[in-house]
């Protein structure tokens, strides 16, 4: 039940070479451009990028399999309910009504449905490698480094880099406990009733927090005692400097984006395509 | 004691306290009724630790944690309800100002103000400002994100009060009381 976080692995490939500050950029915009475009072809764009780059960065399949069936599952679930919650939503918004076939009562599937549906979710699964490829190839010290240097607060860093150094030890702290507890009899599974279920986790949660209690106020007398916060700013030691293919990348990833801004605004008129009228 | 809000305590307590919300997040959850929401026990500690270390760690915590947690989980951070998580841990730690669990007092009217500032929060967070940004930012059909969003709210304060209470009057017991010692 262990799950490795930031499993990241030191390869030779474009991707692993640009700095985290590049990558988080280009996350960071890729992202943004999906999220607020309702274009399909431009999503579509997206994602053979983004599919392109996982090939380069050498991420195996297997590696992303437990998180690409989650992300399916999620995302058919998501499908299905936008359907029973919201049939004519795809008329709603792009303004025309062709009929494909009917189901029952209001459960008429339109063209203009099936375009909204689809469009939505591309959208969610085209970005999933751009999370997978940016945890994966980047380096969790760099990661806070690099965020600090699009100007978030460093203290705010600082909090960051902690929770990914210190999330493995809370991790196995509350095994231990948990199976501690489970040894003395304390049941957490299925079996038990709901009520009960949730008094048990709270005899796990009461002893995790406070070892996690002891361990904020030792951490942060020796961070004291080092003189951390005295300055304003601060130095990273796993910085890097931004190289030529660093620029390339973040030139082109906000080439995509003002581009899928201007056929927003040019082109299609809103933020959906629409190519029924 | 001076009550500080952004001292190198309320740091380190953001950290690990972000990596405590990725964990119950991760591994604590009961499926409720409703597909795509879980009753989050999460929610409970990142209010606790709202009131005791003030609302900028309470909404560091839920925001660091729940991205990192989309992150590992998904690949890529579903924002707005990022965001309204953050919120509800930055509203509910309002009541860090009101209370004073660090000297170990948490009478019943400090129980009330917890509580009537999770419950706040989270119709905040859940009922306005999820919903609000899924429309906005992803197009989703209304009545989805607002059956969605209520159903989180319920889940979430119900988390929130229950686990933050029992937590906070564990909590209370374990700190020295302010003038608890008198000269002989």
């Amino acid at each position: 039940m262990k799950i490795k976080l930031f499993s990241y692995n030191q390869l030779d490939t474009f991707v692993h070479h640009l700095s985290g500050l590049t990558k988080l950029v280009c996350f960071l915009l890729l992202t943004t451009t999906v999220m607020l475009t309702y274009d399909v072809r431009i999503i579509i764009g997206v994602m053979v990028i983004s599919f392109v780059l996982f090939k380069v960065s050498k991420i195996t399949f297997k590696q992303v399999k437990m998180m690409m069936i989650y992300v399916f599952i999620f995302l058919i679930t998501n499908f299905i309910l936008t359907y029973i919650f919201s049939p004519q939503e795809g008329v709603k918004i792009y303004g025309t009504y062709h009929e494909v076939f009917t189901i029952a009562g209001p459960y008429v599937v339109t063209q203009e449905q099936m375009l909204y549906q689809f469009t939505k979710f591309m959208k969610y699964f085209s970005v999933i490698p751009l999370g997978i490829i940016f945890i994966l190839t980047t380096n969790p010290s760099e990661f806070a480094s690099s965020l600090n240097h699009i100007k978030v607060n460093y203290k705010a860093c600082t909090a960051i880099s902690l929770t990914l150094r210190y999330f493995p030890d809370v991790q196995r702290d509350y095994h231990t406990i948990s199976l501690a507890q489970q040894a003395r009899g304390l049941d957490l599974s299925k079996k038990e009733k709901l009520m009960t279920r949730l008094k048990n986790i709270l005899m796990i949660l009461v002893p995790l927090i406070f070892s996690t209690l002891d361990r904020i106020e030792m951490i942060s007398n020796a961070m004291d005692l080092r003189g951390f916060g005295k300055h304003k700013t601060r130095t990273w030691y796993s910085y890097r400097k931004l190289g030529r293919n660093d620029y390339l990348a973040m030139a082109f990833c906000l080439a995509v984006f003002i581009g899928s801004l201007l056929v927003a605004v040019y082109i299609n008129h809103s933020k959906f395509w629409n190519p029924f009228i | 004691m001076k009550k500080s809000l952004f001292s190198t305590k309320t740091i380190v307590a953001t950290g690990l306290g972000a990596a405590l919300f990725m964990v119950l997040f991760m591994f604590v959850k009961v499926p409720s009724p409703v597909p795509e929401t879980n009753i989050q026990l999460a929610y409970g500690v990142s209010a606790f630790l709202g009131c005791v270390f003030g609302p900028i760690a309470g909404g560091l915590i839920a925001f660091i944690g729940h991205a990192l947690n989309d992150f590992i989980a998904y690949g890529s951070p579903w924002w707005s309800w990022i965001i309204a998580s953050g919120v509800a841990g930055a509203i509910g730690g309002l009541a860090f100002f009101k209370t004073d669990v660090e000297s170990g007092e948490f009478s019943t009217k400090d129980m009330v103000v917890f509580n009537v500032m999770q419950i706040i929060a989270n119709l905040v967070a859940w009922v306005v400002v999820a919903p609000v940004l899924d429309i906005v930012i992803y197009s989703e059909p209304v009545n989805l994100v607002f059956t969605q969003g209520a159903v989180a709210f319920v889940s979430n304060s119900i988390c929130a009060c229950v686990v933050g209470t029992l937590l906070l009057v564990v909590y209370a017991k374990t700190r020295t009381k302010k003038g608890s010692l008198t000269k002989n």
